[in-house]
This record gives structure tokens, C-alpha cells and sequence, in this order.
């Protein structure tokens, strides 16, 4: 197979893996969230979600309707041939799996209200580029929920405020947000840089895995921090109430300049679909979130 | 402290009104799906004073566009994860006024110009999780009809049978309580109680 081939065939598995199938941090977390839920609506809320998982894998259909805006994290290395070509593999594949798994078409012209029925659109798939050393090409479906995504918040706060400021920005954003992305959702933060720069962060921080702790230890103390100052507020699975109104708090950051503090929060539901797969330039693939049988 | 409880539709004035906000419920029986289009539709024909395709009289709304597949002539449900319910907000009240609609089934909640009317004439909110799509389609054993396919599949009136749908979370009530707004409430005081004791505000 040539490089597109390869990459288009992964693509389009990956969006198959990622809409089916939670990756198994994910899963985990949801499980933990069941056992220790203590509030009997919110447990209600787990066990039906934990039975809505199962019965997709079983089935293999989409976990939830919602199959999401499609954004690739594409991690290509500098020595790998044929960099040119995989935007168009990648919106082929998008084409492809929006077809056959069924994906929900959710491409809509922002002016005529058109929906271009393949998930394909100006910039769509999104695509965000990483160059790193070597001769792979790492790429990650991320195909991520309306309802999750209405509810992320930008502010561009006084530096005055401080760390204290930005924590509260931050549980405010979770109690306006209420049910309505899901929970028990994934928070990811992003602070510093411009507007722009911040909810890049805040995004991508999506991506980590939940068991994770973040390696810097002040960041990883900000978290638990976070964490668990919303999670006392009590608001739990769906908004019904409960102790598990997120699974995983995760935050990245950048230098800001002296007078901007910018914070951004990206919320994720608990269908938190992500799938990774690494192609090497002998054209083997390695899938590095999800246990693939025959690759 | 939670009640569970089995019901069956029709449901009469009588079972909505036992009903509690925190009951937790299994339906079984017929529900509808409305989604915005067809809120729209239904609410100009009872403007019109015009029959309805369906009698909604004692039967649930299902807010939720569901994905289908026709196989050998017969509709089949594949996913019917619920929708969010604040869009029909400006419409609901005359649907539980005018056509006796008993319970509403959606996420996220509705306002209080539903809930005033689930007071009123006796109907309650039933919070479903919210993307959940396929343990839904599960609990539907049949589509026994569908009305309005010209809307398009997912705002078309889907006529479903459904078994032990659920767990339906009773979260608005025909008494005046809404779970949703006391949940946001007291987790903006445990918020302000946290500033204080820190020495923030
Ligand atoms: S927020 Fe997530 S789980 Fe909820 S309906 Fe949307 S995609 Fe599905």
C-alpha cells in the first residue's frame, strides 16, 4: 500500500475505535466514579452509562448518537515521507467512516445552515500539526460532542487575580455548565499565552490520559486541587447530583504576557472518544490506545 | 429513600401526581418522540384547532431524534439517546395543557414555565442519561408508528413500544420541585460557603 493508503485505512479506523469503543483509562475512571458514587440518582446515572459502553462494543455501534466535530492531532516526524499528502488521506477517511460505521453528519455551512452530510467542510476535519524528530507519523482521532463543547469558557483575566482568580474562573465555568455537557465530565484547563494559545492548551489537555498525574508537581497539586473543590460541589452525573461531577482534571500552560492572563476550560462528556495509532515509514502500524486484533 | 417504580402507559393524573422528584422509573408501554420540528408542527395544529395524527393523552414525549434503519419492510432503532429538553421550553406547556401530555422524557432539564404546568394539569419530567443512545434503543421493543416523515427521520413523531425504559429520573414533579434547579442551587452555596471559609469574598 502506498503512504495515503496506509494513512486513510488508519484514519478511518481510528474514528471507528474512538466513536465505539472508550479508551480503557476512560473506562476505568467511569468504573471507579460507579463504586464510589455514593448518591443514588448519580449512581443510576454511571450504571446506565457503564451498560450504555458495554452494549456499543458488543454491538459496535456509536456510543452515543452525538459522533461529534472530527479534529486529527497529527505528531509527524520530520524525517517521515509524504507529509504533503495526508490532509487529503485524512478527509477521505472522514468521508469513508462517516459512511460505513455510520458517524452522524455534523459539518454545517455556518451561513446557509447546509449540512454537507460527510463530516467533511471548510477546515473539517480539523487538523493540528506537531513536528517532532523521526520517520513516524502519529496520528489521533478526536472526534468530540456538541453538547461538551457549547459549554468551554475563554476568560482573559487581570493578572491581579492570580492563581486564585483562575481557580475560580474555572469552578464557576463548571457551575454555569451545570448537566448540560454530560457529566462526569474532563476538564482541561489552559492558561496562559494569548486567547488563542490557552484554549489550544486547554483542549489538547483533553488528550491525556486520566491516570496520569501531570509531571510537574505544582501543576499536578493545582489539579488534585481543582479536582476536588468541583467535585464538592456536588452537581454529579448528568447534573442529577452526586460526588462525580468530573473524572480528571487536567491542566497545561505557557508564559503570558504581563498584562493579559488568559484561562481557558475545555469540557469533555464521559463518551471521551480518543484513538491513537503510530505509522512507521515501513508502513507497520502500532494503535497505541486501543488493543486492535488485526491491524 | 429513592423510590423505584414500574409503570405503565397510559398513565392517569392519578399515577403522575404520586410521583416525586428523586423517584426513579422503568416505563413500559407506548412513548412518542418530538423533537423541535415537530413541537412546532404540533402546537400550529392545536392553534388551528385541528386533530392531532396521534392522541398524546396520558403518553409520554420522548425528546430525541433516534437513528433507524429499515430492514425486511420493518423500522429498526439503533440508537435513542435523548436530546436537549431547554429547546422545547417555549413550547411544551401548551403540549402538556392542551394534549394531556403526562410526562416528558429528555436531558438536561426544563424550565419553569414547563414545570408551572406540570403542576397544573399533572405531568412530570423524566431526566434519561444523557447520551445513552444505545441503552435506549434497547429498551424499544417495536416501532408501531411513525407520522410526519416529511420533517425528516430524526424530527419525525416516532410512535415507539418501549420495556423498562429507563431509569428514567424523576427531576421535575407535578408539586413544584425541580431537581435540577435545587442541585445548581446548593452547589452554588457549598461554592460561596468555600470562598468564605477561605477569605475570598
Ligand atoms: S455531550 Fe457527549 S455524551 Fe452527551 S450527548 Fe453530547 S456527545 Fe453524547
Amino acid at each position: 500500500m502506498r503512504v495515503e493508503e496506509i494513512v486513510e485505512d488508519v484514519a478511518a479506523r481510528l474514528l471507528r475505535l474512538a466513536v465505539v469503543k472508550l479508551p480503557s483509562d476512560v473506562k476505568r475512571a467511569i468504573e471507579r466514579a460507579y463504586r464510589e458514587e455514593e448518591n443514588p440518582l448519580g449512581k443510576a446515572q454511571l450504571q446506565a452509562i457503564i451498560e450504555n459502553i458495554r452494549l456499543a462494543e458488543e454491538l459496535e455501534r456509536p456510543i452515543c448518537q452525538d459522533t461529534g466535530l472530527i479534529t486529527f492531532y497529527v505528531r509527524a516526524g520530520a524525517d517521515f515521507r509524504g507529509l504533503d499528502r495526508v490532509e487529503l488521506s485524512l478527509k477521505r477517511a472522514v468521508k469513508k467512516a462517516t459512511r460505513q460505521i455510520p458517524l452522524r453528519p455534523n459539518a454545517v455551512n455556518p451561513f446557509t445552515q447546509q449540512n454537507s452530510g460527510n463530516n467533511v467542510g471548510r477546515l473539517l476535519p480539523y487538523v493540528k500539526w506537531d513536528i517532532v524528530p523521526g520517520e513516524h507519523l502519529e496520528i489521533t482521532a478526536f472526534p468530540k460532542g456538541g453538547g461538551s463543547e457549547n459549554t468551554c469558557t475563554l476568560a482573559m483575566l487581570s493578572p491581579s487575580v492570580g492563581v486564585e482568580g483562575l481557580k475560580r474562573f474555572v469552578v464557576e465555568s463548571v457551575l454555569k455548565a451545570g448537566g448540560m455537557p454530560c457529566p462526569p465530565t474532563i476538564i482541561g484547563v489552559g492558561i496562559g499565552g494569548g486567547a488563542d494559545i490557552s484554549m489550544d492548551l486547554a483542549k489538547a489537555a483533553l488528550l491525556r490520559p486520566l491516570n496520569k498525574p501531570n509531571p510537574d508537581p505544582w501543576i499536578a497539586d493545582l489539579e488534585h486541587q481543582l479536582y476536588r473543590e468541583i467535585n464538592a460541589l456536588g452537581i454529579g452525573p448528568m447534573g442529577l447530583g452526586g460526588k462525580f461531577t468530573t473524572l480528571a482534571v487536567k491542566v497545561s500552560y505557557a508564559y503570558r504576557h504581563p498584562a493579559s492572563y488568559p484561562v481557558a476550560v475545555a469540557f469533555q462528556c464521559w463518551a471521551a472518544r480518543r484513538a491513537s495509532a503510530r505509522i512507521h515509514m515501513d508502513g507497520s502500524v502500532e494503535y497505541l490506545t486501543h488493543k486492535v486484533e488485526e491491524a | 429513600m429513592n423510590r423505584t417504580l414500574r409503570l405503565k402507559t397510559p398513565l392517569s393524573e392519578m399515577e403522575i401526581r404520586r410521583l416525586k422528584v428523586g423517584d426513579i422509573v422503568y416505563l413500559s408501554g407506548i412513548i412518542v418522540t418530538a423533537r423541535d420540528a415537530a413541537h412546532k408542527r404540533m402546537l400550529d395544529l392545536v392553534e388551528a384547532g385541528k386533530p392531532l395524527p396521534i392522541n398524546l393523552r396520558g403518553f409520554p414525549i420522548y425528546h430525541c431524534g433516534p437513528l433507524v434503519r429499515m430492514e425486511d419492510g420493518r423500522w429498526i432503532v439503533l440508537a435513542a439517546g435523548p436530546t436537549t429538553s431547554m429547546r422545547m421550553e417555549p413550547l411544551e406547556s401548551v403540549a402538556i395543557e392542551k394534549l394531556g401530555v403526562r410526562m416528558v422524557i429528555g436531558k438536561g432539564g426544563m424550565g419553569k414555565k414547563t414545570a408551572d404546568a406540570m403542576a397544573r394539569f399533572g405531568s412530570v419530567y423524566g431526566a434519561f442519561t444523557g447520551g445513552a443512545a444505545i441503552l435506549a434503543a434497547r429498551h424499544v421493543t417495536r416501532v408501531v408508528d411513525v407520522k410526519w416523515l416529511d420533517l425528516g427521520v430524526p424530527e419525525a413523531l416516532w410512535v415507539l413500544e418501549v420495556k423498562g425504559f429507563g431509569p428514567l429520573i424523576i427531576a421535575i414533579d407535578s408539586h413544584g420541585n425541580n431537581l435540577f434547579g435545587e442541585v445548581n442551587e446548593r452547589a452554588w452555596e457549598r461554592y460561596r460557603f468555600a470562598l468564605q471559609e477561605s477569605g475570598e469574598a
